[in-house]
C-alpha cells in the first residue's frame, strides 16, 4: 500500500529540508521525497492514492514528550484513547505518557499496560516511568525493568524527588540504563499551598504564589546533579526567565541536559488569572510579560530544545471549584500547533522550520526515537498543515475529554489539515488528486496493527 | 449617581470613586435611621439574605445580620459546622441549591481568595464579598473609611498608615484601593516577611520601620496579628513583634496630634496594640464597629431597594 503527497511544502528539519516536493510513503514507511525540480509519479503497482497537498506544509508528524493521558486511574478525565485522539487532531502522531497515573508506573507491569493500551491507538503512545515507588521520592523503582518493558524515560512528574541524595542515585542508575531522566523542577516547601506565580498579580489577587526561585534553585540542582552523574537530564516546562539562564549556562560549559517549554508559557501571563480564571492555574505557573521574552529569546538561540504540551486533561468539577483546591493543568494537544505559528512563527521568534524542529526531530534526539524525520525508511509519521488559515479555539470541540484550557475563544492561525501516522490517515481529510474531495475520518480506519 | 449599577460587591479594587462616594453617603443616612429610637425601616422587607460564612466570625456576621434586619430583610445564616458542607458539598452546588430557595443576595465569607467571584458567576443572585482569603474585604475597607470621614471630614489629601500582617490582610488591601481611590496616601508598614510579593508597585508607600511610617499620619490602622504567623516563621517572637512593631504611645507622637488609631479587631492587647492606646482618646474602634452596620445597610440598599431615598422610606 502507497501514499503519494504531491506539491507540499516539505519542512524536515532532520535533513535540513524546506522546500516544495513530493513525498511517497509505502508500507508504512518513507519511501522518497523528490527534490525541488522533480516529481513522482504515481507507482504502478500496488493500492494506493495521490493526494494534492499544494499550499499545505509537509512536515514530519510532530511528537509531544509531555502529555498526561489518565489512565489508568483517572479515566473519567482521559482515556489513551480519547488522548491519542486528541494529539491526532492536533497533529501529533507520537506522544510520550507521564507516570502521574493511579497506578503508577512504577514497575513493569504498568509500563507494559501504558504501551499496550496505546498500541490501540492509531498513534504512537510511548510510556515514561515512575522513579520512585509510588513517586513518594524515597525508594528507586525497578527502573531496569522498566527500562525493558519499553518505556522511553522516567519521571517523577510533579512529585519531584526533593532528597538530593536519592535524586543523584537515580540519575547515576539511570545513566546506566540510557534513560533520560525527565524532572519537573519544584522546590515543594517554597510553593506549598500556592496556586500562582508570585507577584504583584498574586499580591493583588491575595493567592499565594510560587516564586520563581522555587523552580530555578531545583533546575540547578538537578542539572548540577546530572553533571556529577554523568546523567542526560531533561527540564521539563521551563517557565521562568531564570531557569532559561540556568539551561543556558549549563549547555555552555558542555552539560548533558535539554530543555522543553510549552505553549502556555509564551503565550499568556499569570494575569490570566486576574478574574479567578481556574483554566489558567498550571504548575509551574505562568509567570510575567519579562519571562514570557526570555522564554523567546531561549527558544530563539536554542537554548531551549523542544516545545511540549504538558496536556493535562480535568474534568470540570475539578475546575468549578474555588481557586486554592482547582486542579493543576490545561489541555494543549489541540492548541499547540496553531499557538506555536500565531506567537512565534508570525511574530518572528521562530523561522517554520525551526519551530517544527522543537515539535520533531528535537524530541526525537532527545529521547533516542528513530521518529520525527522524513528521512528514506523512517516510520510514515506525517503532519499536513497550513500555516496561513485561521482557527478559532473550540473547547467543546475537543477530542480530548478536558475543556480546561485558558484559549478558548482565541483566533489563531496554524490549522491541521491531516495526520498520517504509520502510512495511514488518523486525523483529517485530503483532496485526492484529480477527483472531488475525500473525507477521511480516523474514526472510520482500523487501528494500526503492529 | 443615586444608585449601583452592579450586581455583586466583590471588592474596592474594581469600583470607581463615585461609587464609594455613593455608598459612603448613603451610610451616613443609614447612620440617622440607626440613631432613631426604632432602628427599622422597611425598604427590604420580603428579600431574603443568606449569610455563608466559611470561616468564623463573630463580628462581620453579626454586623451584615443587624443590617439586613434594620432594612426588614429576612436572614438566614449558613456557617460550615453543622451545613452539608460537611458533607462535602462543592460550593457550586451549595449555591445553586440555596438560590433555589429564593436567596435575593448572598453575603459571603470563605478562605479562598476569589470564592466570591466564582459565586458571583454562578449565581443570579447579587454577591457581597464578607471576606475572601488573603484577598479583599470591601465592607470593611468602606466602614474604615467612613469612621475617618467622620474625623476628618475628608478623606483626601490624608496619610493613612497600615501596620501589621500586611501579606494576610484582606483588610489592607480593600484600604489601600479605597482610600487610594478617594486621594489618601497609603503607607503599609510591616516585617520584610509579613509584606507581599512585589508590594512596592502598589500604589501605595512600603515601610519596615514602623516609625518612619508613623511620621505625621493623620490615620494609624493598626491590623491584628496571628500567633500561628510567629509559629510558621514569619517573626522571631511576640516580645520582639511587639517592641518592633507594636503601636504605642511612644510612637504615636510621631503622628499628627490629632492622629485616629484603629483597629478591625479582634485586638491582641499588648502584642500590636498596647492598651493605653486601645483605650486612648485617638482610638475610634467602637466607632469603626457601628459604622460597620451603617455601611452594610448602605450595601444591601443600593443592591436591593433600588434609588429610592431611605429617608421617606
Amino acid at each position: 500500500m502507497w501514499v503519494l503527497l504531491k506539491g507540499g511544502r516539505v519542512i524536515d528539519p532532520s535533513q535540513g529540508i524546506d522546500e516544495l516536493a513530493d513525498v511517497l510513503v509505502r508500507d508504512g514507511r518513507i519511501e522518497a521525497i523528490s527534490g525541488a525540480r522533480s516529481a513522482i509519479s504515481a507507482p504502478d503497482g500496488g493500492s494506493g492514492e495521490v493526494y494534492d497537498v499544494s499550499g499545505k506544509v509537509v512536515a514530519p508528524g510532530l511528537i509531544d514528550m509531555h502529555v498526561h493521558l489518565r489512565e489508568p486511574g483517572a479515566e473519567h478525565k482521559e482515556t489513551i484513547e480519547t488522548g491519542a485522539r486528541a494529539a491526532a487532531a492536533g497533529g501529533f502522531t507520537t506522544i510520550v505518557a507521564m507516570p502521574n497515573t493511579d497506578p503508577p508506573p512504577d514497575n513493569r507491569a504498568v509500563v507494559e499496560f501504558v504501551m499496550g493500551r496505546g498500541q490501540e491507538t492509531p498513534i504512537n503512545v510511548l510510556a515514561c516511568g515512575a522513579m520512585t515507588k509510588d513517586m513518594a521520592g524515597q525508594e528507586m523503582a525497578e527502573l531496569g525493568d522498566i527500562a525493558e518493558a519499553g518505556a522511553v524515560a522516567i519521571s517523577d512528574d510533579g512529585h519531584p524527588i526533593q532528597n538530593s541524595l536519592i535524586m543523584r542515585r537515580v540519575m547515576e542508575y539511570a545513566s546506566m540504563l540510557g534513560l533520560p531522566v525527565l524532572t519537573h523542577c519544584e522546590d515543594k516547601e517554597l510553593t506549598a499551598d500556592a496556586v500562582m506565580n508570585e507577584g504583584i498579580t498574586s499580591t493583588v489577587l491575595g493567592l499565594r504564589g510560587m516564586p520563581s526561585a522555587a523552580e530555578v534553585s531545583m533546575v540547578q540542582r538537578n542539572i548540577l546533579l546530572a553533571e556529577l552523574s554523568g546523567c542526560h537530564v531533561h527540564i521539563q516546562h521551563v517557565s521562568c526567565a531564570g531557569s532559561v539562564e540556568a539551561v543556558r549556562r549549563a549547555k555552555s560549559r558542555g552539560a548533558k541536559v535539554t530543555c522543553e517549554t510549552c505553549p502556555h508559557y509564551f503565550a499568556v501571563t499569570d494575569e490570566a488569572l486576574a478574574h479567578y480564571d481556574t483554566n489558567a492555574k498550571v504548575n509551574p505557573p505562568l509567570r510575567t510579560w519579562a519571562d514570557v521574552a526570555a522564554i523567546k529569546a531561549g527558544l530563539a538561540d536554542g537554548t531551549i530544545d523542544i516545545i511540549a504540551t504538558d496536556h493535562a486533561p480535568h474534568s470540570l468539577e475539578d475546575k468549578e471549584v474555588e481557586m486554592t483546591v482547582a486542579a493543576s493543568g490545561m489541555v494543549g494537544l489541540e492548541t499547540a500547533l496553531p499557538l506555536v505559528v500565531t506567537k512565534l512563527v508570525d511574530e518572528g521568534v521562530l523561522s517554520l522550520h525551526q519551530a517544527i524542529e522543537k515539535l520533531t526531530w528535537a524530541p526525537a534526539r532527545a529521547l533516542g526515537l528513530d521518529r520525527g524525520t522524513l528521512s528514506e525508511g523512517a516510520p510514515a509519521d506525517i503532519v499536513i498543515f497550513d500555516p496561513e488559515a485561521e482557527v478559532t479555539v473550540r473547547a467543546s470541540e475537543f477530542r480530548s475529554k478536558g475543556r480546561n484550557t485558558p484559549f478558548d475563544g482565541w483566533k489563531l492561525r496554524g490549522a491541521v489539515v491531516a495526520a498520517i501516522a504509520g502510512g495511514r490517515i488518523v486525523h483529517g481529510e485530503l483532496s485526492v488528486r484529480g477527483a472531488e474531495r475525500k473525507v477521511l475520518s480516523g474514526k472510520e480506519r482500523q487501528p494500526l496493527p503492529r | 449617581m443615586d444608585r449601583l449599577e452592579r450586581k455583586d460587591i466583590l471588592g474596592l479594587q474594581d469600583m470607581t470613586q463615585s461609587e464609594i462616594q455613593l455608598i459612603l453617603d448613603t451610610a451616613i443616612s443609614m447612620k440617622a435611621v440607626l440613631a432613631r429610637p426604632v432602628k427599622k425601616v422597611p425598604t427590604l422587607r420580603g428579600k431574603t439574605i443568606c449569610t455563608l460564612f466559611y470561616e468564623p466570625s463573630t463580628r462581620t456576621r453579626t454586623s451584615f445580620e443587624m443590617a439586613a434586619k434594620a432594612l426588614s430583610a429576612d436572614v438566614s445564616s449558613i456557617s460550615t459546622a453543622g451545613s452539608s458542607i460537611v458533607k462535602g458539598e462543592s460550593l457550586k452546588d451549595t449555591l445553586l441549591t440555596l438560590q433555589a430557595m429564593g436567596i435575593d443576595a448572598f453575603i459571603m465569607r470563605h478562605q479562598a481568595g476569589g470564592a466570591p467571584h466564582f459565586a458571583a458567576r454562578t449565581v443570579q443572585s447579587h454577591v457581597i464579598n464578607a471576606g475572601d482569603g488573603m484577598h479583599e474585604h470591601p465592607s470593611q475597607g468602606l466602614l474604615d473609611m467612613l469612621t475617618i470621614l467622620d474625623n476628618k471630614r475628608r478623606l483626601e489629601g490624608l496619610v493613612v498608615t497600615i501596620v501589621g500582617d500586611i501579606l494576610h490582610s484582606r483588610v489592607a488591601r480593600s484600604n489601600l484601593w479605597g482610600l487610594t481611590k478617594m486621594g489618601a496616601t497609603v503607607r503599609l508598614a510591616g516585617p520584610k516577611t509579613l509584606l507581599p510579593a512585589e508590594a512596592e508597585r502598589l500604589p501605595v508607600e512600603t515601610h519596615t520601620n514602623v516609625d518612619a511610617a508613623v511620621e505625621g499620619a493623620d490615620v494609624v490602622n493598626v491590623l491584628r496579628i496571628q500567633l500561628e504567623r510567629m509559629n510558621s516563621g514569619f517573626f522571631p517572637s511576640i516580645r520582639e513583634y511587639a517592641r518592633l512593631f507594636g503601636i504605642n504611645k511612644e510612637r504615636l507622637r510621631r503622628a499628627k496630634p490629632d492622629v485616629i488609631v484603629m483597629h478591625p479587631g479582634p485586638m491582641n492587647r499588648g502584642i500590636e496594640i498596647t492598651p493605653d492606646v486601645a483605650d486612648g482618646d485617638f482610638a475610634v474602634i467602637t466607632d469603626q464597629v457601628t459604622n460597620g452596620v451603617a455601611v452594610r445597610m448602605a450595601l444591601l440598599y443600593l443592591l436591593l431597594g433600588g434609588g429610592r431615598n431611605v429617608g421617606t422610606a
